[in-house]
């Protein structure tokens, strides 16, 4: 592997979320706090989500990580805002799959994650990726069960 | 010491990594494994497989005398007065969790203290921490210096006459700090306590003497000084194990087996219920014949130089911190830094591009990584067949590093 083959891993897109991380902070009035950490790293996430009508109004996010596991919340937080609960758990599911280098819908406009697709290469760099989206998943799901 | 025939031994070193020589500077982590280690395997499943300690045939017979035989080489090893007092475990983690299990739980009670230290590894932290709950004592840390030392005014001014328990490592295997374990056991033994060792970082890289560090139990693990793994080594002193009861029950470790009631086996097999790892400890024992042929003093000297040269070579990195102390005398061989502005993994998958293996994480010391006020570093650790040429490629690797990642900034 050469620095080429780095460059599918660090993407432009990607070092620009890490260096201008979106929606970076805590919602004061945040109805779902989720706290994830990959125990393995070290790396961790302070996620809060606002939740409105089945929908994701606002979403910030806190945490340390490598660049891909900060790059990758932020986008999430900036993926889900506007979405519904149910699209935003769907979401992380193709992300999952597009981690494990499985198929999935490529007809769907995912913007900025797409940069992420490289990551999958690289097999231990996978859980950096994931951290931020199971902590969504977690989030969303328990309200759903609480309904 | 010739590093270049050592090398040869070692065959999985001779590879490409991502179109790079590999470097592997893991060995913290686990070490290679010579070809002598890898044949006493394939020797023993071959020619000589049988349960030990019960067959009456010949292939049993071979195989008790071999696995015995590992035994006695590592009781040489670190020079324990007995075979009676070398149990093998299934490494360190279990030698340690042995200690805390049978010997914590039947002598603490509430009001008596465990002290450890900052720096240690999960493994000598979480079943002191357990061992606290069951039986009511406290659990203590023992503070450290600036530089990662430990400074033995804190030992005496932090131990209690109810300090019945102390529990250090030998080497830090994130600061790579070797800590005064003679005098430190000194001064447990004056305040009544006993002395545990965590000897995992040690006893790969220099000479251990159990009765000369005067300790009471000292625990290592096979895997990280050439031999396979799922085994290593707890040490006792003989009157210590005679009054602990074992851990495991079942098969090997039995005596008389009643409806109701059971006697233990003599040491040290009462320890060692079901069958044990005799592979495991035929490798280990080939591991040492290595070791002990090369000799432990050149290899800490071979280290020694090696991590001077890395101390003197990153720290002429801009942006590097290291961690540790920074007089090579004081340390083992092995680096912990990070790079300003890249996160360790970055740091770690960059130079794995480069055919280069660090760790890069919390080390399994947590407590640690908060002490140090870090999340995560990088780690590149030394043993005999490195050379300063791998510690040139990871300088250079570093520089990379950097390059690559103010580029995209």
């Amino acid at each position: 592997m050469s620095f080429n083959n780095l460059d599918t891993l660090y993407r432009q897109v990607i070092m620009d979320h890490y260096k201008n991380p979106r929606n970076k902070g805590v919602l004061e009035d945040g109805s779902l706090t989720v706290n994830l950490n990959n125990p393995t790293c070290g790396d961790r996430i302070h996620l809060t989500m606002k939740v409105e009508d089945g929908k994701v109004i606002d979403a910030k996010f806190e945490g340390e990580g490598c660049s891909i596991s900060l790059s990758s919340a932020s986008m999430m937080t900036q993926a889900i805002k506007g979405k519904k609960i149910e699209e935003a758990i769907k979401l992380s599911k193709i992300f999952s799959n597009m981690m494990q280098g499985k198929e999935y819908d490529e007809d769907l406009d995912l913007g900025d994650i797409e940069a992420l697709q490289g990551v999958s290469k690289f097999p231990s760099r996978i859980k950096c990726a994931t951290l931020a989206w199971k902590a969504m998943e977690k989030g969303l799901m328990e309200q759903e069960q609480n309904k | 010491m010739n590093v270049q025939d050592i090398r040869k031994m070692f065959p999985i070193l001779d590879q490409e990594v991502n179109g790079n020589r590999l470097v592997y500077l893991d060995n913290a982590a686990t070490s290679q494994k010579p070809i002598s280690v890898i044949e006493s395997l394939d020797k023993y499943y071959r020619e000589y497989n049988s349960n030990v300690h019960r067959g009456v045939h010949t292939l049993g017979t071979r195989a008790t005398d071999a696995y015995e035989g590992a035994r006695e080489k590592v009781r040489k090893f670190i020079n324990a007065k007995s075979t009676e007092e070398v149990i093998f475990t299934r490494g360190t983690t279990t030698a340690l969790n042995t200690v805390a299990a049978s010997y914590a739980r039947a002598n603490l009670t509430k009001g008596d203290e465990i002290l450890i230290s900052y720096m240690e590894h999960h493994s000598n932290i979480i079943p002191w921490q357990q061992a606290a709950k069951y039986t009511g004592a406290t659990l203590k840390y023992l503070p450290l210096q600036e530089d990662g030392t430990i400074s033995l005014d804190d030992v005496r001014e932090t131990i209690t006459p109810n300090t019945k328990i102390v529990s250090i490592m030998h080497v830090s295997n994130v600061l790579g700090t070797i800590n005064p374990i003679k005098e430190i056991a000194k001064i447990a033994h004056e305040n009544g306590a006993i002395m545990v060792v965590d000897g995992a970082q040690s006893a790969p890289h220099m000479k251990i003497d159990v009765q000369d560090l005067d300790c009471d139990f000292f625990a290592f693990s096979s895997h990280k000084m050439c031999g396979p793994t799922g085994i290593g080594v707890l040490y006792g002193r003989k009157h210590l194990l005679e009054n602990m009861e074992p851990v495991e029950f079942g098969g090997e470790m039995i005596d008389f087996v009643g409806l109701y009631e059971s006697t233990w086996k003599e040491l040290p097999w009462k320890f060692e219920g079901g069958t044990p790892i005799i592979a495991g400890a035929i490798g280990l024992g080939a591991a040492i014949d290595i070791l002990q042929d090369i000799g432990l003093e050149n290899i800490l000297e071979h280290e020694h130089k090696l991590v001077s040269y890395a101390l003197k070579k990153l720290s002429e990195i801009e942006g590097i911190t290291i961690y540790g102390p920074k007089d090579p005398d004081k340390r083992a061989g092995l680096v912990t830094f990070n790079i300003k502005d890249v996160h360790p993994h970055d740091v770690a998958t960059v130079l794995d591009a480069e055919g280069i293996a660090v760790r890069a994480g919390h080390h399994c010391a947590q407590p640690l990584m908060k002490w140090l006020d870090v999340s995560a570093t990088a780690r590149a650790s030394f043993y005999l067949y490195n050379t300063e040429d791998d510690i040139d490629k990871l300088v250079k690797g570093l520089v990379k590093t950097k390059e690559y990642f103010s580029d995209v900034f």
